[in-house]
């Protein structure tokens, strides 16, 4: 029915996990840390005469995370000053980059359910599983645009609390000097389904890559979607479709759901605006996740000028194609390549290799458990679809129980499958006559022997039936 | 007086158990009691049992291998971080702000040995050339106490001139160093940057500052700067170019393989007569060494104020955000009129729509500059110039013109942009008594070169030795 195009960028930041901060020696653990402001140091508590030097792991790491994005690396990079007063932000600036970022013009290619993005997106979600499925879309991919991918040191955390019946804010600054990576997209996001479809495939990069913990509760991913709607129909995809003149930036999300309702939220009250010939005012808002609804935080007044200049306390950074090469050497086989693999070579359904890769602990579990059982059970015994399923279907704890444990079980329990059941029959009627007095004590209450009943049948079988269900049998016959 | 001797010599005394520490303090804090009522070089005055209790512990701990520095009293500018102690920059912006860490150079000296005597005076933050614009009132010229010191390290060099310390530590950003040396007849360095950790150094321009040695001779600068140079993992600004034993080159100069060239633009107009006089007579006794002196252009220098002082305020402007009195120190009304001059002028710059115009373009000239001087420096090995274009003015007189201010800085603000060294050491007095100054610039990280030819200097010459009437009348 409506013509209106929602036009979404997303602007992602996220905490790298390195030892030390991103400009002092300071432990980086900020969610762990015991007491406030116990990992600091003159440089992160920008004390008078302190001077930055730059982690090299954290511009390493972000210059992989752009290469995982399909980004060019400019061989100049440089740090510059972001002025601004705040009282978490304690130097008066932030070091950031400005206009010569690690990283730039890369891409994230995600599933797209609908190629023709409108409000009626919502319909497509799986009603029985009420779950997005990569899947379903996969047949149908969609390139987003990466506009850039920088680096900058996370602020001090503001706590605002009532001491003794006085109003305070306290400053705890274990999370000043973080290294905190900002990936920017284009406006390229036409429906919440493929914001929440992005963001889940970037987390999923940043956790293959093992360069942060991407804790959204924490606040170590942070989401922020710029939206606006457009009055003009896509006709085709890839042709350009005209960027309203506002935008509207939610802030402080910590969900990848959030951020679907949020968008969903503002495409609805802008649409309704632009119905009644209003246009929306360009603003920052807050999402309330308990009323499930934005709220105005501020207008953006006039822009903000923060006059960047080049930090002088920094060296810029120079590449050489070499070491750039060399850090794309590093990494890993990533979701959508392992999935091409897991399909080619494990046989497995398409659907199954990209949730087996959902995330890379799984997946090296699930290449872990075809190796052993390569090596260890009868050849064919048990196929890599079998393995699939059962670590799919069955919530397998992959922590707890080893892949040569989880491969004896899938192969023990295909075995059972194979029971004759005439001879199970004939087993349980053998079992009962021989073990009478077990039989009279359960008819007389003491259920309790009935497993001890269950063991007899299967140590006749040979362990090669499904205890569960010769405890049914066994049941059904002792009541009859 | 003791104080009087040279480093080495010092050194070379308390080794052979001459004197002691203890009297090398006792002379130094009765001359500090005597003569700085009158001068105002001190900020901080460390309590003299304290120091004396430190100097017994170098006496006792003294062996061959001690370092020249060890057991020598010496100061600092306001602008390093000492632990314990306060730290001002001379403004009360920083009231009662005690370090928490010590600045890298602090830390080499205390390695050393040297013992610190006192934090001194300075113009607020490095804003000034005259030692004028501090919350802690001027400093005097010892020479002269109606005139003002120079700035913006003027308790450095008025202390060191009337003896109360064997040496200090100062900072240039744009002439801190160098201007008051001149203007108290004594030598001080402006290092290459890099050469020296910035680290625990408040901040004026970050990409100008320079940390570097305040000293009665050239001889000295040597000895202090081979102790405090060198690779410091806290400053990534720090260069890990080697640190060349300085006192021991001291001698290793065949003077004439060295042209001296004087860039003529740097002796015509603005430069008051005795100043002149005094720079050319220094540069014929050179001659007569053996040097060769000649005449080269460098007409990008007029530029070099208006350059400065557009990248130097930027950088102060966003340095300073950090003063805003949450977590120490006072509110930003205690800023100075002429800090607040250059934090707008900073902030001006830097704005979107004018960034272009002002700090681009400055930060083109200032390529401009660099070339400037390699050109120069294929004509010649070293460059002699004038320090400051008159000698030190009358207390009042240009706190209360800003331009005027500026524009003492015109000979020492292109060397900052560009990163060489300068030595400024004494060449003279003005028949009022006034001292006058010098300046070498040299090639990047060419320290060594500037100390053997200052060195030869002083070794034909006696400007250096002489010492301000107030203490003999003291």
């Amino acid at each position: 029915m409506n013509n209106y195009v929602p036009i979404i960028g997303l602007e992602i930041h996220v905490e790298l996990k390195t030892k030390s901060k991103m400009f002092c020696g300071c432990k980086n653990d900020p969610f762990h840390a015991p007491k406030p402001n116990m990992y600091t140091c003159p440089v992160c508590l920008g004390l008078p005469g302190a001077l930055p030097v730059a982690n090299k792991k954290a511009i390493e790491w972000t210059i992989k995370l752009g290469l995982a994005l399909g980004c060019e690396i400019p061989l100049f990079s440089k740090f510059d000053r972001k002025n601004y007063f705040y009282p978490d932000l304690p130097k008066g600036y932030q070091i950031s980059q400005y206009d010569q970022p690690l990283a730039v013009n890369g891409f994230l290619v995600i599933p797209s359910v609908v190629e023709e993005s409108n409000l009626s997106v919502s319909g497509v979600r799986d009603p029985s599983t009420r779950r997005f499925t990569p899947s379903v879309g996969m047949t149908n991919k969609k390139r987003i645009r990466i506009t850039r991918v920088h680096l900058e040191e996370d602020t001090g955390k503001l706590l605002h609390a009532t001491v003794q019946g006085k109003k305070i804010s306290l400053i705890d600054f274990n999370r000043s000097g973080v290294p905190l990576v900002e990936i920017v997209t284009e406006p390229d996001i036409h429906s919440s389904e493929e914001a929440k479809a992005f963001l889940k495939k970037l987390h999923q990069i940043v956790r293959y890559l093992d360069i942060s913990d991407a804790e959204m509760e924490k606040g170590s991913m942070r989401l922020e979607p710029n939206i606006s709607v457009s009055g003009r129909r896509l006709a085709v995809s890839g042709k350009r479709i005209e960027l309203p003149n506002y935008k509207v930036e939610v802030k402080n999300i910590n969900s990848f759901n959030f951020v679907k309702k949020a968008i969903d939220f503002e495409v609805n009250r802008h649409i309704e605006l632009l119905d009644r010939g209003e246009t929306p005012i360009q603003e920052t808002r807050g999402w309330d996740e308990k009323k499930g609804v934005t709220y105005s935080q501020r207008i953006k007044e006039e822009a903000h000028d923060y006059r960047y200049f080049p930090d002088p306390d920094l060296p810029p950074m120079r590449w050489e194609k070499s070491q750039i090469t060399n850090l794309k050497s590093q990494i890993p086989e990533l979701p959508d390549e392992k999935i091409i693999r897991f399909v080619n070579t494990y046989q497995l359904p398409e659907v199954d290799a990209i949730r087996l890769t959902e995330n890379k602990e799984l997946a090296d579990y699930f290449e872990k458990c075809i190796k052993y059982q390569v090596s260890s059970i009868k050849k064919n015994e048990v196929s890599a679809k079998d393995t699939a399923n059962w670590l799919l279907n069955k919530k397998i704890h992959i922590v707890k129980i080893s892949p040569e444990e989880l491969i004896k079980q899938i192969a023990q329990a295909k075995r059972k499958v194979t029971v004759d059941p005439g001879l199970l029959q004939q087993v349980l009627q053998e079992v009962l006559l021989q073990n009478s007095k077990a039989v009279a004590d359960y008819k007389a209450g003491k259920t309790g022997v009935l497993m001890f009943l269950v063991g007899q049948c299967m140590k006749e079988l040979k362990g090669k039936a499904d205890a569960q269900e010769i405890c049914a049998k066994l049941e059904e016959t002792l009541k009859t | 007086m003791l104080l009087d001797k040279t480093i080495a010599e010092l050194a070379k005394g308390l080794r052979n158990k001459e004197f002691t520490s203890v009297d090398l303090i006792e002379e130094c804090y009765q001359t500090i009691n005597q003569v700085n009522p009158k001068i105002n070089a001190f900020i901080t005055l460390i309590k003299k049992p304290d120091v004396l209790k430190i100097a017994l512990q170098r006496d006792a701990q003294r062996t061959s291998s001690s370092s020249p520095l060890h057991g020598l009293p010496f100061i600092l500018k306001d602008t390093y971080n000492t632990k314990g102690i306060l730290t001002s920059a001379a403004s009360h912006v920083l009231n009662g702000h005690i370090s928490q860490y010590n600045a890298t150079v602090y830390q080499k000296l205390l390695d050393a040995g040297a013992i610190l005597i006192g934090k001194m005076n300075m113009d607020a933050w490095g804003h000034g050339a005259t030692n004028e614009n501090t919350d802690y009132k001027p400093v005097k010229n010892p020479y002269d106490t109606s005139r003002v010191a120079g700035g913006s390290s003027g308790g450095n060099a008025a202390a060191i001139a009337a003896r109360m310390a064997v040496f200090g530590i100062g900072e240039d950003t744009g002439g801190s160093i160098r201007n008051p040396a001149s203007w108290n007849n004594i030598t001080g360095l402006k290092v290459t940057y890099g050469r020296v950790s910035r680290y625990g150094c408040i901040a004026y321009a970050s990409s100008f500052d320079t940390v570097g040695p305040m000293g009665k001779t050239v001889e000295d600068c040597a000895l202090v700067l081979e102790t405090i140079a060198g690779k410091d993992p806290y400053d990534a600004t720090n260069s890990p170019h080697p640190v060349p034993p300085y006192f021991e080159e001291l001698l290793n100069i065949s003077s004439k393989d060295t042209v001296i060239g004087l860039p003529k633009e740097c002796f015509s107009e603005g430069l008051d007569l005795e100043i002149k006089k005094s720079t050319e007579v220094a540069a014929k006794e050179l001659e007569s060494l053996g040097f060769r002196i000649k005449e080269i252009s460098m007409p990008m220098l007029t530029y070099g104020l208006a350059v400065y002082y557009l990248i130097a305020p930027s950088e102060t402007s966003s340095n300073l955000g950090r003063y805003d009195g949450i977590r120490y120190g006072l509110g930003r009304e205690y800023f100075t009129p002429e800090t607040r001059r250059r934090i707008m002028v900073g902030t001006y710059a830097l704005s979107a729509g004018y960034y272009d115009a002002y700090y681009k373009k400055a930060q083109q000239g200032r390529t401009l500059f660099i070339k400037e001087y390699e050109k120069a420096f294929t004509q010649c090995d070293v460059l002699l110039m004038p320090v400051t274009p008159h000698p030190p003015t009358r207390l009042g007189k240009a706190v209360d013109d800003p331009m005027q201010n500026l524009l003492i800085d015109v000979y020492t603000v292109t060397q900052n942009p560009v990163g060489v060294p300068s030595l400024a050491l004494p060449c003279g007095f003005t028949a009022t008594g006034l001292p006058i100054g010098m300046q070498l610039v040299g090639k990047m990280f060419t320290e060594s070169l500037l100390f053997q030819v200052g060195h030869a200097y002083q070794q034909v010459t006696d400007w250096h030795k002489r010492k301000p009437n107030l203490i003999e009348a003291a």
